[in-house]
């Protein structure tokens, strides 16, 4: 009699066991009927995306004969013309960096000094170029910068110098038009973190006696460097596979990575050369990518604000 | 004036006469950022060959010159009907993912938002030529439908991160309640989750419009012949010459981008 009171107890147990697992099973169902929602999206980004990319990861892979070979990076190494192009974009994108730093900078520090409401106003004029076509910017760019155009008119007019100058169509141009696409880029990752600073420790350090400029270089530029450092990764990292800007502003004269992947493919047809330098880039831009990550949150930046 | 420039700018002791340059530095700062792009609307009015600010005589020949082009009316036409059709896909699609995220914390749904998210961390260059070749295979090359496909996937990452982040902030449990009272999981998602998010999946709506819109890389390579954006059309033209007529569709380009941050302002204005 004991045995089977014992026995039925075990197997209520056992129900109520079943239960509770039916019931976990259920709701890993349904989480998983849930994380179907997103397939749509990623079945087009295999197609699109994922599958592409990794064939063009294996086509770089193959020489001229079908068979596996590394002639692909060889040439990038051995070939002058290679080694010029990859030295360019180098070129540009450190000092496109460097120039939106030395503006960027200062100007997120006039941001964040501001009182709110007028910070935000300010903003405006970050988020507005941020907003329009790239390729509208670039063709103004152009515009401005021409022979006939408005910069040297003025420069001549103010007496900067004498006859116009050729500021387009080479490096020059494609700097500047670099950096005006790649200012708020930097300005907004820089600005948040530096919003993000404690004023007391610059009060603090004030009432212990350092002046304003030490206290500046000091306490507040450590405490903001974090975020110029992904600033000026992001910056570089985009400059790297640049296209428009350069090729509408350096007229054929800077010539980088994303320029030569694309005649690559468009004149040449030669799939191995290109994929093996989109590999290449494509491996820099992710190892920077996520270096960049681990010190500001990338999201950030496309929400702008 | 002066007792403004002698008082105390920030915590430290510095006067805002010490920091003239710094405002003077970023006034010039900020009207570098805005005015190359808007110096090109006066100069589109402009009635002669060469572009000049401010024009002597003013016209609207290049916008005639636009609009009496098929060409640049048929790219018009094509980058729009594009845009809107990305817009009109990647928004669900990047909804519906974005719920799925949130909501199913699994520990790989992390690697899944990474794997969507990767088309804004892949060079375009790369992208347009994966496409390219896929599209050779898939014969979409040209049309319409690759080009929205490939935009919606460029799309995708802002949707599922400004919609993300709006679902972060806001409470389950009001869901949770709907679905207590009998509401099945799409009826409460769609009257009490959705109309609260509302403003997110606006802006991301928009945000994959212009997406498509601005876009040049990858329709350089998947797009043409009849089905050639707006943005290729430029781009080609700029390569040639300087043709004034592109400043007039810059200004349209223009209008229609202010057009849509007005219109999500005051859409999103309604939510406090």
């Amino acid at each position: 009699m004991a045995v089977a009171v014992d026995s039925s107890a075990l197997k209520q147990i056992d129900a109520s066991d079943m239960h509770e697992e039916g019931l976990k099973r259920d709701a890993q169902y349904e989480r998983l009927a849930l994380l179907g929602l997103c397939s749509p999206a990623l079945l087009l980004v295999m197609i699109v995306l994922i599958v592409p990319v990794g064939w063009l990861f294996f086509v770089s892979f193959i020489g001229a004969d079908g068979q596996f070979s590394l002639e692909n990076y060889e040439r990038m190494i051995n070939r002058k013309s290679y080694r010029r192009i990859l030295y360019t974009t180098f070129e540009v994108s450190v000092l496109t960096t460097v120039i939106c730093i030395c503006i960027g900078y200062p100007f997120a520090y006039f941001l964040s000094q501001l009182p709110r409401r007028a910070a935000n106003l300010c903003l405006i004029a970050v988020l507005l170029p941020f907003w329009t076509s790239l390729l509208v910017r670039t063709y103004a760019w152009l515009v401005l910068l021409q022979k006939r155009g408005l910069v040297n008119e003025w420069a001549i007019g103010m007496g900067l110098w004498d006859e116009p100058i050729k500021i387009v169509h080479n490096m020059t141009g494609t700097l500047i038009g670099m950096a005006h696409i790649m200012l708020p880029f930097l300005i907004l990752p820089v600005y948040s973190s530096m919003k993000a600073i404690d004023r007391d420790y610059l009060k603090a350090a004030s009432n212990l006696g350092a002046s304003p400029v030490r206290a500046f270089w000091t306490v507040f530029f450590p405490l903001s460097l974090p975020g110029l450092f992904a600033g000026s990764l992001i910056v570089f990292v985009l400059c790297l596979g640049f296209f428009v800007t350069p090729a509408v502003l350096g007229g054929g004269k800077v010539i980088m990575v994303s320029m030569k992947i694309a005649s690559n493919i468009e004149l040449f047809v030669n799939w191995g050369a290109a994929s093996a330098l989109g590999v290449v880039l494509l491996v820099l831009t992710i190892a920077l990518l996520w270096i960049a990550a681990r010190f500001v949150r990338l999201e950030r930046l496309v929400g702008g604000h | 004036m002066r007792h403004w420039l002698d008082s105390p700018a920030s915590e430290t002791q510095i006067t805002h006469g010490q920091r003239l340059w710094l405002y003077i530095f970023s006034g010039v700062v900020m009207i570098l950022l805005v005015a190359p792009t808007l110096i090109v609307i006066p100069m589109s009015f402009s009635a002669s060959q060469y572009l000049e600010f401010p024009p002597e005589n003013w016209s609207t020949r290049w916008y005639e010159h636009y609009l009496n082009s098929p060409e640049w009316m048929s790219a018009t036409f094509t980058s729009l009907k594009a845009a809107a059709l990305t817009s009109l896909i990647a928004t669900p699609l990047g909804v519906m993912a974005a719920y799925g995220l949130h909501t199913s914390s699994f520990r790989f749904s992390q690697m899944i938002f990474v794997l969507l998210i990767t088309p804004m961390m892949v060079p375009l260059i790369l992208i347009a030529i994966g496409a390219f070749y896929v599209y050779v295979k898939l014969q979409l090359l040209y049309t319409l439908t690759g080009l929205v496909l490939a935009h919606t996937v460029l799309a995708l990452p802002l949707v599922l991160i400004v919609t993300g982040s709006a679902l972060q902030s806001y409470d389950m449990n009001q869901e949770l309640a709907a679905r207590s009272l009998g509401a099945p999981r799409w009826k409460a998602f769609l009257t009490v989750t959705l109309p609260q998010i509302r403003f997110a999946v606006i802006t991301s709506a928009l945000l994959a419009f212009l997406t498509s819109f601005d876009e040049v890389i990858v329709a350089m390579f998947i797009s043409g012949g009849d089905n050639a954006t707006l943005t290729r059309s430029m781009f080609n033209a700029l390569r040639d010459q300087i043709d004034p007529t592109i400043a007039s569709i810059s200004t349209v380009m223009i209008a229609i981008t202010s057009a849509l941050m007005v219109v999500s302002q005051v859409m999103g204005g309604g939510k406090r």
